[in-house]
C-alpha cells in the first residue's frame, strides 16, 4: 500500500487528473450573459419598479381606497385622499419608498381598479438618497411610458 | 577607421537590445490580458469589457499604475525604497542579453552563458529582501523573507537540473547547446532529461512565487508580499519584473530541453524564431494553468519539496546521465 502511495505521488497522477479537468473546462462553451447587451429572459410576472395607471381617457385609476396601503407589510406605501372639484375621490400624495418595498406585490393584487402595478423594470438607479420616495408625478410618468412600449401588460 | 567600426558596432547593439526589449514590453502588458483571459475560460467566464474583446487592457493599467501617486512610508529608509524596483529590474533584463533567438539573433554570445543566466536570477533576490527591508513593514519584512527562502532553495535543485543539461551538451554556450539538439523532435534533451525537465519547470514556478506556490502572498495573514507599500510605477516595475521572469524561464526551458528555435520536424518545418516563440508561449500558458487549477501549498511542504525530494531526484538521475553518456547513447549523446 504504500508503495502505491509513492507510485503516484512520483508520476504526479493527482496532478495530471486536476490539470486534465481545468483544460476540458477552457474549451466548454461559456453560459456567460453580457448584461447589458443581453439579458435573462424575464418572466411577464416579474414584480419591478412601481407605476400608476391611467383609463383610456387619461384619467387616473387610483380611487384613493387605501387598500394597498392597509396591505402593504414593510408600510412603504404613503396616501393622502382629497375630493376633487368634481365630487371624485383622488389622491394628492401617493409616495413609495423604494427601500422599504420588498416587492412582493400585495398592493397590485390589493387594487380593485387595478391602478398600482409592479411593471418588470428590473434595472434601475437613483441618482440622490431622496429620489427612493417615489413620487405619485414619478409613478404615472412611469406607467405612461411603461404603457406605451407595452411593458406594462401583464397576464394573469 | 577603428572608431567607425565601434560606432557601427554599437548602433547595431543597440538595434538590437530594441529589438528585445520592445517585443518584451509588450508581451508582459499582454501576458496580463492573456492571464484574465485564460484564467476566465477555465473558470467558465470571460471578462471584455475594455475596448473590443477587452483588448485595449492592458494598456489601460499602464496609464492607470504611471499616473497614480507615490506614496513613501514614513520610516522606510527613502533611498532604498526608491531603487529597490530598479535592482529587481536590471538583473532580469540583463538576462535577457544571452538569450538566442536564433543562430544570428543574439545580443551576446558568451561561452558562459548558462552560468551567466543562473548568477542573473539569482541576483533578483536581493531586491526582493531589499524591498522588504527598506520598506519597514513587519508584513513586508515577512513576505520577503518567505519568498526569498523558496527561490534561494529551489536554486540549488534548478541549477541541478541545469547540470544535467550542461553535461548532455558539453557545453555552456545556450547557442550550441541548442544546436547540440539538432534533428527533429525526438533528439531534443526533454527525453532523456525527462525527470531534471520536470524539477527544471516545478523549480521554475516556484522561484518566479507563481500559484500554486505563492506563499509570500497571502491576504489573511501577510498581506501582500515583499512589495506591499509600493504604488504606482514602482508597484508596476515589481509586476513587470514578474511576468518578465515568467517568461524568461520559459524561454529558458525551450532553450534548454525543447531544442530552442529548432522546428519539431525539421524537413517539414523551417526553424527560426517562430518556433522558439510559439514553444515559449506553451510555457507560458502553463503558468496559466498551473495557477488556474492548483490551490496554494503549504510552506513547509514547498521546503521539504526542494530539499528532500529535488536535489536528492537531481543528484540520482545525474548519476544515470553519466551512463547514458559513457554508452554514448543515440540519438542524443552520439556526438560527445
Amino acid at each position: 500500500m504504500e508503495y502505491n502511495k509513492y507510485i503516484k505521488s512520483f508520476l504526479l497522477l493527482e496532478l495530471l487528473k486536476g490539470l486534465s479537468i481545468t483544460i476540458s473546462h477552457l474549451f466548454k462553451t461559456k453560459i456567460t450573459i453580457q448584461y447589458p447587451e443581453e439579458r435573462i429572459p424575464i418572466s411577464s410576472k416579474f414584480r419591478g419598479l412601481h407605476a400608476l395607471r391611467r383609463h383610456y381617457d387619461g384619467e387616473e385609476r387610483c380611487i384613493s381606497c387605501k387598500l394597498c396601503e392597509i396591505i402593504c407589510p414593510s408600510i412603504s406605501i404613503d396616501i393622502n385622499p382629497i375630493n376633487r372639484i368634481d365630487n371624485t375621490k383622488r389622491t394628492n400624495l401617493y409616495e413609495i419608498d423604494l427601500f422599504k418595498c420588498i416587492y412582493c406585490g400585495a398592493c397590485e393584487e390589493a387594487c380593485p381598479v387595478d391602478s398600482i402595478v409592479e411593471t418588470i423594470v428590473l434595472d434601475y438607479h437613483l441618482g440622490h438618497l431622496n429620489e427612493r420616495f417615489m413620487s405619485k408625478d414619478n409613478l404615472l410618468l412611469t406607467g405612461d411610458n411603461l404603457e406605451r412600449s407595452m411593458f406594462i401588460q401583464k397576464e394573469y | 577607421m577603428d572608431f567607425l567600426i565601434l560606432v557601427k558596432n554599437s548602433i547595431l547593439i543597440i538595434i538590437k537590445i530594441i529589438f528585445v526589449i520592445v517585443p518584451l514590453l509588450i508581451g508582459v502588458a499582454y501576458f496580463t490580458f492573456f492571464e484574465r483571459r485564460i484564467i476566465g475560460y477555465i473558470h467558465d467566464r470571460s471578462p471584455n469589457r475594455v475596448g473590443p474583446k477587452d483588448f485595449l487592457r492592458p494598456i489601460a493599467d499602464v496609464i492607470k499604475l504611471l499616473f497614480k501617486e507615490i506614496i513613501i512610508p514614513n520610516k522606510a529608509n527613502k533611498l532604498l525604497f526608491i531603487i529597490t524596483p530598479i535592482i529587481t529590474l536590471v538583473p532580469f533584463l540583463l538576462a535577457w542579453a544571452v538569450i538566442p533567438f536564433s543562430n544570428n539573433f543574439v545580443i551576446s554570445d558568451i561561452n558562459i552563458g548558462l552560468l551567466y543566466i543562473l548568477s542573473m536570477t539569482s541576483l533578483g533576490v536581493y531586491g526582493v529582501i531589499i524591498a522588504g527591508w527598506a520598506t519597514n513593514s513587519k508584513y513586508a519584512f515577512l513576505g520577503s523573507i518567505r519568498s526569498a527562502a523558496q527561490t534561494i532553495s529551489y536554486e540549488i535543485a534548478m541549477g541541478f537540473a541545469l547540470v544535467g543539461v550542461l553535461m548532455a551538451a558539453g557545453t555552456m554556450n545556450l547557442k550550441e547547446i541548442v544546436n547540440a539538439q539538432q534533428g527533429g523532435v525526438f533528439s531534443w534533451y526533454f527525453i532523456p532529461l525527462f525527470p531534471l525537465f520536470i524539477i527544471y519547470w516545478i523549480a521554475a514556478v516556484v522561484q518566479t512565487n507563481r500559484a500554486p506556490f505563492d506563499v509570500a502572498e497571502g491576504e489573511s495573514e501577510i498581506v501582500k508580499g515583499f512589495h506591499l507599500e509600493h504604488f504606482g510605477t514602482s508597484f508596476g516595475v515589481f509586476l513587470f519584473v514578474e511576468y518578465a521572469n515568467m517568461i524568461l524561464v520559459s524561454i529558458l526551458a525551450v532553450i534548454m530541453f525543447f531544442g530552442g528555435w529548432l522546428s519539431p520536424f525539421e524537413s517539414y518545418f523551417p526553424s527560426g524564431i517562430i518556433c522558439i516563440l510559439l514553444k515559449t508561449m506553451v510555457f507560458m500558458f502553463s503558468f496559466l494553468w498551473f495557477r488556474a487549477t492548483f490551490p496554494r501549498c503549504r510552506y513547509d511542504q514547498i521546503m521539504s519539496l526542494g530539499w528532500k525530494i529535488f536535489i536528492p531526484i537531481t543528484l540520482i538521475w545525474i548519476f544515470i546521465l553519466i551512463i547514458f553518456i559513457g554508452l554514448k547513447l543515440p540519438p542524443w549523446f552520439n556526438g560527445i
